[in-house]
C-alpha cells in the first residue's frame, strides 16, 4: 500500500520538479555570463504559455507528427517513474529494470527522430540523423555502464542495486568510479548539453535536438520541452541514486525516512544542476564528428570498468 | 499423422502448379491451399508442443529412401516448436501471395515452387535420419535457388543465384561430412543411433566445426553471409519473407539439433567461437544495413544481425552448460528461441511490407520513396510496428528477447575462464552497438520511405494494397504486440522445449505471471504488462492535462523550416545523408566507403553529382581472394589436360601403384 | 605485527583510496591519448604528475613512511611543474604546430589502449595470485599506465608528444614503486634525476632535429637513416 502511495507521489513529483531543475541550471550560466537571468520558475511559465498557444502543423506532416509528442513525453515520464529517487519502496520498481529504462528512452528518441523526418524539411532530417548518430554510441555506453554495475551488484534492478550499495557490500571501487565518469559523459550527450549540443542554440548547422523539434509549436512543443526537462531530471536522479545513494529510504523506513530521502534527493539534484550550469559555462561545444570520439571514450571507459572488476575480485 | 498429410498436400500443390499454372485462378488456389496447409501445420505444432512436454515420441518409419535405411520421421517438442515458427509466417506469406502472387514478374516460375519450398522446409524439421534431413535440406536450397532465379532476366539476380548456389553447395557439403562423422564407419544414419554414438575428441570437434559452418552458411553468419543480401532481395517479396524470416530459422534448427541433441557435450570453446561470430554478425550486419538504399537489401542485412544475436545466445548456452550452469544455459536457450520466433514474425512482416510498397510504387530504392504513410495508412502502421519491434522498443516482442539475451550475457562472466570473462564484455559492446544501430537503421528506413514528402511520381501516386496483403501484415503486427506484452506465457512454452536439451526447467515466473525475472528473484525483472498499463495510465493523464490546461486549436500551414520553404522534395534528408555521420565514423574502416563529388564549373548548368562507393571487405578479401587462389590452382591443373598419351599412362600407373601401396600399408 | 595484520588494521578504505587515485592516473593516460592539442597534452601530463604526487603522499601517510613524502615532493616539483614548464617553453620557442599529429586515429588508439589494460590485467592476475587483491589492483594500474605511455610513444608522430609519452610511462613506474613497500628513496631520486637529464637531452635533440629538418616529425629521421622505402 505504501509502495502504491510513494510510487504515485514520485510520479507526480518528477513532473512537478523537472521544470524547476531546468531553471536552476540556467541560473549559474546567466550569472557567469554577467546577466541576472530569469528566475528559476521561468520554465513553468514557458510551458504554460506554450500550452495556451494554437499548434501550427505543416501541410506535409502525417498523423505521426501529432501523436509523437504524446508518445515521447509518456515514454520519458514512464522511464522516470521506474528510477527510484527518494525511496526504493515504489510500485513501479519491479516492473522494469535499467535495461528497460534505456529502452524506454530509446522509444522516446525513436519517435522524436521520426517526427523530425515527418515534415520533410532538411533541418528536421539533419536533427534526426545526428540525434540517432549520437544515440548509436551513447546508448551502448549506457548499457555497458549497466553491465559493469550489474556485475558489481548482481542485479539490473535499480532498487536492488541501491540496496546492495548502501548495504556496505562494496567499498570505493575503481570500477564504480570509471562507470560514473562514463555515465556522466552519456548523460551530457543524451540530454543534448554542451559540449555535445547546445540547448539554447538555434544556429542552423550546430543544433541537434532543437532541429528535430523545429516544426513543433503550441502544446506539442510544450510536451517535447517537458519531455526534455523530465529526461534531464531522470539522468540526474540516475547519477545521484546509483552512485551517491545517501539518505535514500528503503522498504521498511517510515514516513520520516521518506521525508529525509526526499530532502536528500532535492539537495543532490539541485547541486548537480548547479554543477552542470557551471560546467556548461566553462567548455565550448565540440565539432559534430568529435562526438564519436567523446562517446567512444565513454563506451571504452565503461568496458574498462567491467574488466577492472576482475582484478578486485568483486565477481 | 497430420503433418504427413500436410507434407503430401504441399507436394500435390506443387504438382498442380506445374500442370496448370497458366490460369490466374490456379495461382490463387495454390496460395490458398498453402495457407490452409501451413495453418494446419502451425496448429499441429502447437498441439504437439503442449502434449509432448518431455515424454518420448515414437519415430515413424516409412519404407522409402535408401534400400538399407528406411526413412525415419519424428516430431518431438523441438521440431514442433520450429513447425510453429516456420509455418505461421509461411501461412502469412501464402495469404500475402493470394493477392501478390500474380504481380511478380514471372508468376509461373514462382507459384509451383512456393509449395515445394514449404514442403522441403517442413521435411527438414520432421526428419529423424540424416538421409531425409539432407535430402530435404538440399530440396530447400534448390527450390529457393530457383525462386531467386525466377526473375532471370535481371543480371543481378543471376549473379545472386550463382553465389547462392556455391554457398548452398558448400553448406550441404559441410553438413554431409558432419553427419558422416556422426554416423561413424557403421553408417548408422538414423538420429537415435547418432545420439548414443561414441566419438573421439577430434571427431567431435570436427562435427561441431562443420555444423557451425554448414548451418551458419545457410543462416547468414559472418563471414559466410555474402550470398544472403544478394539472394534474399532478388526473390519476390513473399518468398524473401520466407527466406529471411523462416529459412534462416530452419538452419538454426539444424544447428540446435546437431549441437544440443545429437552431440550432447560440446566444449565451451565452441560456445565462445559461436558467441564471437554472432557478435561480429550482429554488429557488422546492422552496420551494412544502415548503409543500404535498397529497402529489401537493408532488410536482408538486418537478418544477418538478428541471426548474430541468436548465435550469441546459443553460444552462451553451450558455454554455460559446459561449466555446469544449467539454469543459465536454459535461460540463454530460451532467449535464443524467443528471438527465433520474434525475428520470424517481424522480419516476415517487414518483407511483406516491402512487397506492398513495391506493388504500390514499383520502387524499392529508399531515395525514390517518401510520404507513403498518408497514402498507404494500414501498410504504414504495420511497417511501423515491425520497425519498432525489430528496434527492440518496449512493449513489443523484440525487446523481450533482447532483454533476455542481455540478462544471460550479463551473467556470462560467471564462467570462470579468462577468455569468457574478457570476451563477454566485448561481445556485450557489440550487441549493445547492434541494438542501437538497429534503431537508427529502422528510423532511417521507415522515416525515409513512409514519412516526409514523396521523392518520385511513383511514390506520389501510391495506393493502398488489397485486403489479403493487409491482413497478412496486420496479423503479425498484432502478434508482435501480444508476444511482447505476455512474455511469460511464451517463455514457459519455450522452457518445455528447452527442457529435454538442457535437463532443467527455467523458473520463468517467480514473481507471478506478469513478471519476467529469469535469473533470480532480485537479479532484475521486467513486466511488459505493468509497463503497458502504467504507460496507458500516464497517456490518459497527459491527454487530460493537455486538454484542461491548454487550448485544442490547430492550424495547418506551409512548413516553416527556418523560413527557407523549399518546395523541392529532393531537398529533404535522403537515406544516404541520414547515415552520413555513422558512415563517416565507421565507414572508412568497415566498408572503405568512398564519396565522390562532381561539381560542375561555375556557370555550367550540368547537375552536381554525388556518388558513394561501399565495398564489403570480407567479400573482396575472403571470397574474391579465395576465388583467385582457386583460379590459380585450376590454371595449374589445366596443364594436365594437354599431355602426351605416354604421360597419361604414366600418371595412371603411378596412381595405381600409390593406391596399392596404401592398401599394403593398411593391411600390415 | 606482520604485514598481513597491518593490512587488516589499516582497513579497506586506505587501499580503496589508493586505487581510486591510481585509476585517476590511468584515466589521465587515456586523456593523453584522447587529446588533440599539444598544450592540452602538456597540461594533462602536468595534472597526472600532480595526482601521482598525491598518490605518493597518500602512501606515505598510510604506510607511515616519511621518505615517500620526499618522493611526492619530487614528483610535484619536477614532473608537475618543471617539466611541463620546460615543454611549454620548448613548444613556444620552436613554434611547433599545435595539433597532435597521429600515426593512428584517436578511436583505434583508444581501443588498443583498452586492449592493453586488459592484457596487463590478464598478466597480473596469475603472477600475483598469492598476493592480496590490494597489491594486484595497484600493479595492474601501474602496468597499464606504463603500456599506455608506450602506446602514446608509438602512435604519435611529434617528438614532443613522444617525450610526454615517455614521461607518462615513467609515472607508471613511480606509481608501482610507491605502492610496493620498502622501495628506497635513493632509487626514486636517481630515477627523477635521470628523467631530468633525459629531458635536457631531448631539449638539445629537438633543436638539432629542427635545425636539420625544419620539423619535429620524427618521420624525417627515418629518411635520414635511409629506412624509408
Amino acid at each position: 500500500m505504501t509502495a502504491f502511495f510513494f510510487g504515485l507521489l514520485h510520479t507526480v513529483l518528477v513532473l512537478a520538479v523537472a521544470p524547476l531543475l531546468t531553471g536552476l541550471v540556467r541560473l549559474p550560466k546567466a550569472r557567469l555570463q554577467g546577466r541576472q537571468g530569469a528566475p528559476a520558475i521561468q520554465p513553468y511559465r514557458d510551458l504554460w504559455r506554450l500550452l495556451q498557444k494554437e499548434s501550427v502543423i505543416a501541410d506535409s506532416a502525417s498523423w505521426l507528427f501529432r501523436i509523437a509528442p504524446y508518445l515521447v513525453f509518456v515514454s520519458v515520464w514512464l522511464a522516470a517513474t521506474i528510477m527510484p529517487t527518494f525511496t526504493t519502496d515504489m510500485i513501479m520498481t519491479p516492473a522494469a529494470d535499467l535495461i528497460a529504462l534505456v529502452a524506454l528512452l530509446g522509444t522516446a528518441r525513436f519517435f522524436t527522430a521520426l517526427a523530425g523526418l515527418d515534415t520533410g524539411t532538411p533541418f528536421g532530417g539533419l536533427g534526426s540523423s545526428r540525434e540517432m548518430f549520437v544515440a548509436s554510441i551513447g546508448e551502448p555506453a549506457m548499457l555497458m555502464v549497466i553491465f559493469s554495475l550489474s556485475l558489481l551488484t548482481h542485479t539490473t534492478s535499480p532498487a536492488n542495486m541501491i540496496a546492495y550499495v548502501t548495504g556496505g557490500h562494496i567499498g570505493i571501487e575503481v570500477s564504480a568510479g570509471l562507470a560514473l565518469v562514463a555515465m556522466v559523459m552519456v548523460a551530457i550527450a543524451e540530454n543534448g548539453r554542451i559540449p555535445i549540443d547546445n540547448p539554447a542554440t538555434h544556429l542552423e548547422l550546430t543544433m541537434i535536438h532543437e532541429a528535430m523539434v523545429l516544426e513543433y509549436s503550441g502544446r506539442h512543443l510544450a510536451l517535447m520541452e517537458a519531455a526534455a526537462m523530465v529526461r534531464l531530471l531522470l539522468f540526474m536522479s540516475i547519477i545521484s541514486s546509483l552512485f551517491f545513494p545517501w539518505g535514500m529510504a528503503f522498504v521498511d523506513d517510515g514516513v520520516a525516512g521518506v521525508a529525509l530521502g526526499l530532502l536528500a534527493w532535492l539537495a543532490k539534484v539541485s547541486a548537480l544542476a548547479m554543477v552542470l550550469g557551471f560546467f556548461e559555462s566553462l567548455v565550448a561545444k565540440m565539432r559534430v564528428f568529435r562526438i564519436a570520439d567523446f562517446l567512444g571514450g565513454a563506451l571504452l571507459l565503461a568496458l574498462l570498468a567491467t574488466i577492472f572488476l576482475y582484478v578486485s575480485e568483486a565477481v | 499423422m497430420i503433418i504427413g498429410t500436410v507434407l503430401g498436400g504441399f507436394l500435390c500443390l506443387g504438382v498442380l502448379g506445374l500442370l496448370g499454372s497458366s490460369l490466374a485462378a490456379t495461382h490463387r488456389l495454390i496460395y490458398a491451399g498453402c495457407l490452409v496447409l501451413a495453418a494446419t501445420a502451425t496448429g499441429d505444432g502447437l498441439f504437439h508442443m503442449i502434449r509432448y512436454g518431455q515424454e518420448a515420441v515414437p519415430a515413424v518409419v516409412l519404407p522409402f529412401g535408401l534400400p538399407w535405411l528406411k526413412a525415419h520421421f519424428r516430431l518431438d517438442s523441438l521440431s514442433a516448436f520450429f513447425l510453429v515458427a516456420v509455418n505461421f509466417p509461411a501461412a502469412l506469406a501464402s495469404l500475402f501471395g493470394i493477392a501478390y502472387g500474380s504481380h511478380v514478374p514471372e508468376p509461373r516460375r514462382v507459384t509451383p515452387l512456393f509449395p515445394l519450398f514449404l514442403f522441403a522446409m517442413n521435411g527438414v524439421l520432421v526428419a529423424d535420419d540424416a538421409f531425409v534431413f539432407l535430402v530435404s535440406w538440399e530440396a530447400m536450397s534448390l527450390s529457393s535457388w530457383l525462386l531467386v532465379l525466377s526473375n532471370h532476366t535481371d543480371a543481378a539476380a543471376r549473379r545472386a543465384g550463382l553465389v547462392y548456389l556455391v554457398m548452398a553447395v558448400f553448406g550441404t557439403f559441410c553438413l554431409l561430412s558432419a553427419f558422416g562423422l556422426l554416423a561413424g564407419p557403421t553408417g548408422a544414419f538414423d538420429f537415435a543411433a547418432m545420439r548414443v554414438a561414441k566419438l573421439s575428441p577430434l571427431a567431435t570437434s570436427l562435427v561441431v566445426l562443420l555444423a557451425i559452418l554448414g548451418t551458419g552458411s545457410k543462416a547468414g553468419l559472418v563471414p559466410l553471409h555474402a550470398w544472403l543480401p544478394l539472394a534474399h532481395p532478388a526473390a519476390p517479396s513473399h518468398v524473401s519473407a520466407l527466406m529471411s524470416g523462416v529459412m534462416t530459422k530452419v538452419a538454426i534448427y539444424g544447428l540446435i539439433r546437431l549441437l544440443y541433441d545429437l552431440r550432447g557435450a560440446v566444449g565451451w570453446e565452441w560456445g565462445f567461437l559461436m558467441m564471437v561470430l554472432g557478435a561480429a554478425a550482429a554488429a557488422l550486419g546492422v552496420l551494412y544495413a544502415l548503409m543500404q538504399r535498397d529497402l529489401k537489401t537493408l532488410l536482408a542485412y538486418s537478418t544477418v544481425e538478428n541471426v548474430g544475436i541468436i548465435f550469441i545466445a546459443l553460444g552462451l548456452a553451450i558455454a554455460f552448460r559446459d561449466h555446469g550452469e544449467v539454469a543459465l544455459s536454459a535461460l540463454s536457450m530460451v532467449a535464443a528461441l524467443y528471438h527465433v520466433v520474434n525475428h520470424a514474425l517481424f522480419k516476415s512482416l517487414l518483407f511483406l511490407g516491402s512487397g506492398a510498397v513495391m506493388m504500390a510504387t514499383g520502387e524499392r530504392d529508399l531515395d525514390r520513396l517518401g510520404g507513403l504513410l498518408n497514402r498507404m495508412p494500414v501498410t504504414g502502421v504495420c511497417f511501423l510496428v515491425g520497425a519498432c519491434a525489430i528496434s527492440a522498443l518496449p512493449p513489443l516482442n523484440g525487446f523481450v528477447s533482447e532483454w533476455l539475451v542481455f540478462q544471460s550475457l550479463f551473467k556470462g562472466p560467471t564462467v570462470a575462464h579468462w577468455a569468457m570473462r574478457f570476451g563477454v564484455p566485448v561481445v556485450g559492446v557489440a550487441m549493445a552497438l547492434a541494438a542501437a544501430f538497429a534503431a537508427t537503421c529502422f528510423v532511417r528506413a521507415f522515416g525515409v520511405a513512409f514519412l516526409g514528402r514523396p521523392r518520385s511520381d511513383a511514390a506520389r501516386a501510391a495506393r493502398e494494397v488489397p485486403w489479403p496483403m493487409l491482413a497478412a501484415m496486420a496479423v503479425p503486427a498484432v502478434f508482435c504486440l501480444c508476444l511482447g506484452v505476455f512474455p511469460v506465457m511464451v517463455t514457459t512454452g519455450i522452457a518445455t522445449v528447452v527442457e529435454p536439451l538442457v535437463h532443467v526447467v527455467l523458473p520463468a515466473a517467480v514473481l507471478g505471471w506478469p513478471w519476467l525475472s529469469p535469473v533470480s528473484l532480485t537479479a532484475g525483472s521486467y513486466s511488459a504488462t505493468m509497463v503497458l498499463l502504467s504507460g496507458a495510465g500516464l497517456m490518459i493523464t497527459t491527454l487530460l492535462l493537455v486538454r484542461h490546461l491548454g487550448t485544442r486549436a490547430i492550424r495547418r500551414a506551409p512548413v516553416w523550416d527556418c523560413g527557407h520553404q523549399e518546395d523541392i522534395a529532393n531537398a529533404q534528408y535522403s537515406a544516404d545523408s541520414f547515415s552520413q555521420p555513422l558512415r563517416r565514423v565507421f565507414g572508412q574502416v568497415v566498408f572503405r566507403a568512398r564519396e565522390e563529388v562532381e561539381m560542375p564549373p561555375p556557370g555550367s548548368t550540368a547537375p552536381a553529382r554525388f556518388t558513394l562507393f561501399i565495398t564489403d571487405p570480407l567479400w573482396t578479401g575472403l571470397y574474391l581472394g579465395l576465388q583467385r587462389v582457386i583460379d590459380a590452382i585450376a590454371d595449374r591443373v589445366n596443364h594436365l589436360q594437354f599431355q602426351t598419351v605416354r604421360r597419361y599412362l604414366l600418371m595412371m600407373f603411378l596412381t595405381l601403384v600409390l593406391l596399392l601401396l596404401v592398401v599394403a600399408v593398411r593391411q600390415q | 605485527m606482520t604485514s598481513a595484520d597491518q593490512i587488516v588494521a589499516l582497513g579497506h578504505v586506505s587501499y580503496d583510496m589508493a586505487h581510486l587515485i591510481g585509476a585517476v592516473i590511468l584515466m589521465m593516460s587515456f586523456g593523453l591519448l584522447y587529446q588533440r592539442r599539444l598544450t592540452a597534452v602538456i597540461r594533462l601530463y602536468s595534472f597526472q604528475a600532480m595526482v601521482l604526487a598525491l598518490a605518493a603522499a597518500w602512501q606515505a601517510f598510510v604506510q607511515d613512511a616519511p621518505h615517500l613524502y620526499a618522493s611526492a615532493l619530487i614528483a610535484l616539483l619536477f614532473k608537475g611543474i618543471a617539466v611541463p614548464f620546460a615543454l611549454n617553453w620548448l613548444v613556444r620557442r620552436l613554434g611547433i604546430h599545435r595539433t597532435v599529429e597521429t600515426a593512428l586515429g584517436i578511436g583505434p588508439t583508444m581501443i588498443a589502449g583498452v586492449g592493453l589494460v586488459a592484457l596487463s590485467i590478464v598478466l597480473v592476475l596469475p603472477v600475483t595470485a598469492s598476493a592480496a587483491a590490494m597489491t594486484r589492483e595497484n600493479l595492474a594500474l601501474a602496468m597499464s599506465v606504463v603500456l599506455l605511455g608506450l602506446l602514446m610513444m608509438i602512435t604519435r608522430r611529434n617528438a614532443v608528444t613522444q617525450v610526454v609519452g615517455f614521461m607518462s610511462l615513467e609515472n607508471g613506474l613511480i606509481l608501482a614503486a610507491v605502492g610496493a613497500r620498502g622501495m628506497p628513496l635513493v632509487v626514486e631520486i636517481s630515477i627523477a634525476f635521470s628523467v631530468l637529464v633525459a629531458m635536457a637531452l631531448f631539449g638539445i635533440f629537438f633543436f638539432r632535429i629542427r635545425e636539420r629538418f625544419d620539423s619535429l616529425d620524427i618521420a624525417y629521421l627515418e629518411t635520414f637513416r635511409g629506412e624509408r622505402r
